[in-house]
């Protein structure tokens, strides 16, 4: 058994640097330089600054943009560290609700906020996915239904016609990859700035 | 539930059954040393590696010394990560500063990385350094994805090899693993997995101000050379806290479908390398059935289940199934197949929160865990385990027609049996064992994120998670205390060595065996019947052990939810 030692540690150690520093340290280099965007986390700048990443969603509270789901995420409560504080798309510190399909807290959340929706836009049903919160609590996307359900308020909030903010969503959409994989949806960041662009014209 | 659902779980299960045999037939190569196709590349690395750490590569070992070589490389694997972790404050690789690590979350992420469970009581982006994502993480997401093939290979030459007192060399099957099958996948799959979006850089998180003008810090890292592994080698301990829900850790639904595959892959391959190995390959399908049952089983409830939604959802008129905690790239169908691949196999990456689930959405990942991962299974973990329930099966045709019981060529006497009842109970000593603590004790019952029968379901979900080296969760529980960091580490800790060990013990006695040629009187291993007893001995080992639990945690809130109950 003792001649096993040797191995234990070396090779232990010689699999560790090829595994856990070669390996990662190779595939930033390669990957760099094949695909920078991405590697760099698929930011978009506008004006010089960057306004996110094309994969992480943020928040939006302003009338005249499209809202995202619902999310859960928290951040340190400033005064008390070993609390948290609610802190919707927090990208440093991902997570989701956690509660199950018989907690209170989530029905009575569920109501208050579809009351809310329902006030905003009472001639259409009120889609799943834009009252309850994601799992990562990042979810970039919302499914068409839900843009489609926001573009009397938006409109509104823009003095834009509905016809013209319902084009938007439309070439906003993406399909099921080949017809099959994934769901139908629209990119919140991306369609916020399209219409940015088409008020500014 | 809809046609295309239905078609991407038929797509899915027709791209594993078609990798298994190519795969199944490298594999078989490389553990019985001959020359493939990366050899001329690879093959002077390897005998570099055994001539610096003085392997003899010809020298095989016998069943005890085998399994001490892996105790002791795992000794080491440990150090190294609860000393990087420790440590992270002042080596290189932390542009976010992040401090030390406790010393309990340290020892419980050591334990959980080892065993190949990954369970997550860290918080990824919130915790830890880049190095510790390597060194400590990734590093160790292929050594211990290794070490369960090269288990699984020696419990296999125990039933391929006759009259026999090695089954193999632990240094040498676990190198080959790295460098020919782990390592060359994983590199062409991180390039896949950056070009899908995810990022794979040392730089430090990027501060973004958002079009409403607030700020924003998006964590960033070397996530897709971790997350290849991590999939590949059914680990499935997140880069970030949300895991594989997380934009950066699965950007789409490309992504999701492949990451959903490799969980698979190198399991179901594995059932091909024995029967290869053995001499039949139809022996290694009917294996794959057993398991495809119960998996196509498993996905039928969870989709059926999360496509109905829940009270909550009907009573406020909302349809479109239950997405709390579910990403919209994937909706319904990619979350709970994804749900029931990674509780299959021992993986444990989620791309949906399993604590959201409908009671009998969530019941299903529960059960594929209880039953022991042997449906695909961690990589060579569920072979070997499955191996154990055969054994099981086996012993109980026997008694039937009374006679002793043959498998593959060996008879199955006292001392298998008794073996594979010792590593199956491991289960319920420590899942009933802890969750009966967990309830009860003051400190534990106040990490329940959920009241009521889910509040139960969360405990017996994590001592589940952490005795079968899954490492999923319902992540609502707060496992990042003292009890549960403590608890969770023995859980994972005897359910994986505490399972080893008897399948060693065993793999060591039937390399002693003569090999018998099948007579009139063999019960055939390759057919319906032999599919149907296995099947049936699983469940009824699973139903009977763990049937009380269920009904008090996910039937009972079942129920309670269709009461129009809510706690």
């Amino acid at each position: 058994m003792l001649r096993e030692i040797r191995p234990a540690i070396v090779l232990l150690l010689v699999l560790a640097a090829i595994t856990g520093l070669a390996y990662p340290l190779a595939m930033t280099a390669i990957a760099g330089a094949l695909f920078p965007a991405q590697a760099q986390g698929s930011l978009i700048e506008r004006d010089g600054k960057v306004v996110g990443s094309a994969l992480i969603g943020q928040e939006f509270k302003d009338d005249k943009y499209f809202h995202g789901r619902p999310s859960a995420t928290v951040a340190p409560d400033p005064n008390d560290p070993t609390k948290t504080v609610s802190a919707p798309y927090n990208a440093a510190n991902s997570g989701g609700s956690n509660l199950g399909p018989t907690s209170k807290a989530l029905s009575d959340r569920l109501k208050e906020d579809v009351e809310k929706l329902k006030g905003e836009n009472p001639n259409a049903a009120v889609p799943v996915d834009l009252i309850t919160t994601s799992a990562s609590g990042l979810d970039p996307d919302i499914s068409p239904e839900a843009a489609q359900f926001q573009i009397p308020r938006v409109a509104k909030a823009r003095n834009m016609p509905e016809d013209a903010v319902k084009q938007l969503v439309a070439s906003n959409v993406q399909g099921r990859l080949l017809g099959l994989l994934g769901e139908p949806r629209v990119n919140v960041l991306a369609l916020n700035l399209a219409l940015d662009r088409a008020s500014a014209k | 539930m809809t046609m295309i659902g239905w078609l991407q779980i038929i797509l899915f299960c027709a791209i594993i059954v078609a990798l298994t045999k190519p795969l199944g037939w490298y594999m078989t190569r490389v553990f019985n040393g001959e020359r493939t196709f990366l050899s001329p590349v690879l093959r002077p690395i390897e005998a570099g590696i055994y001539w610096i750490s003085g392997v003899d590569e010809k020298r095989e070992q016998h069943w005890l010394t085998y399994t001490v070589a892996m105790l002791l490389f795992h000794v080491g694997g440990f150090l190294i990560i609860y000393g990087v972790m420790r440590l992270q404050a002042v080596l290189p690789f932390n542009p976010a500063g992040q401090g030390a690590v406790a010393e309990d979350l340290s020892f419980n992420t050591a334990v959980s990385f080892i065993t190949n469970t990954n369970w997550q009581n860290y918080g990824g982006e919130s915790t830890l350094s880049y190095l510790v994502q390597m060194l400590g993480l990734t590093h160790q997401n292929f050594l211990s994805a290794a070490t369960g093939i090269a288990l699984a290979m020696a419990l296999i030459r125990g039933f391929s090899r006759a009259s026999m007192r090695t089954v193999g060399n632990f240094w040498v099957d676990v190198t080959r693993c790295t460098l020919y099958v782990l390592l060359p996948i994983c590199v062409v799959y991180t390039l896949f997995l950056v070009w899908q979006g995810m990022p794979q850089t040392l730089g430090p998180y990027i501060e973004a101000t958002t079009l409403e003008g607030a700020k924003q810090t998006i964590a960033v890292g070397p996530v897709a050379s971790q997350v290849a592994i991590k999939m590949l080698g059914t680990n499935g301990g997140g880069f970030f806290n949300a895991n594989a829900a997380h934009p950066f850790e699965n950007p789409t639904a490309l992504s999701n479908f492949v990451q959903m595959l490799s969980i698979f892959a190198l399991g179901a391959a594995l059932t091909n390398v024995f029967g290869r190995m053995v001499g039949n390959q139809r022996q290694g399908w009917a294996v794959l059935s057993v398991m495809g049952v119960l998996f196509v089983a498993g996905v039928a409830i969870t989709y059926w289940a999360e496509a109905n939604g829940t009270s909550m959802l009907h009573a406020l008129g909302l349809t479109g199934g239950n997405m709390e905690g579910k990403e919209v790239r994937f909706g319904i169908v990619a979350s709970s197949l994804f749900a029931v691949v990674t509780t299959a196999a021992s993986c444990g990456a989620v791309n949906a929160m399993h604590d959201s689930f409908t009671a009998l959405g969530g019941m299903i990942p529960l059960i594929n865990m209880e039953l022991g991962e042997i449906i695909i299974g961690g990589v060579g973990a569920g072979m070997y385990g499955m191996l154990l329930f055969v054994i099981l099966a086996i012993f109980v045709a026997g008694l039937m027609v009374g006679r002793t019981p043959e498998y593959v060529g060996k008879k199955i006497e006292a001392r298998e049996v008794k073996m594979a009842m010792l590593a199956i109970l491991v289960l319920p000593l420590m899942i009933l064992g802890w969750t009966a603590v967990g309830v009860v004790y003051p400190a534990a019952v106040a990490s329940m994120a959920n009241a009521g029968p889910h509040g139960f379901t969360e405990v017996l979900y994590a001592f589940t998670s952490a005795t079968g080296n899954n490492g999923s969760a319902f992540a609502g529980l707060t496992g990042n205390t003292f009890f549960y960091n403590l608890t969770l580490a023995t859980s994972m800790f005897v359910g994986r060595f505490f399972m080893i060990i008897p399948a060693m013990a065993i793999a060591g006695s039937l390399a002693e065996k003569k090999s018998i040629p099948p007579s009139s009187g063999t019960f055939p291993t390759t057919g319906g019947l032999f599919v149907g007893l296995v099947v049936g001995v699983i469940l009824i080992m699973g139903g009977l052990t763990f049937f009380p639990a269920l009904a008090l945690g996910p039937i009972v809130e079942h129920l309670a939810m269709n009461a129009g109950n809510l706690f």
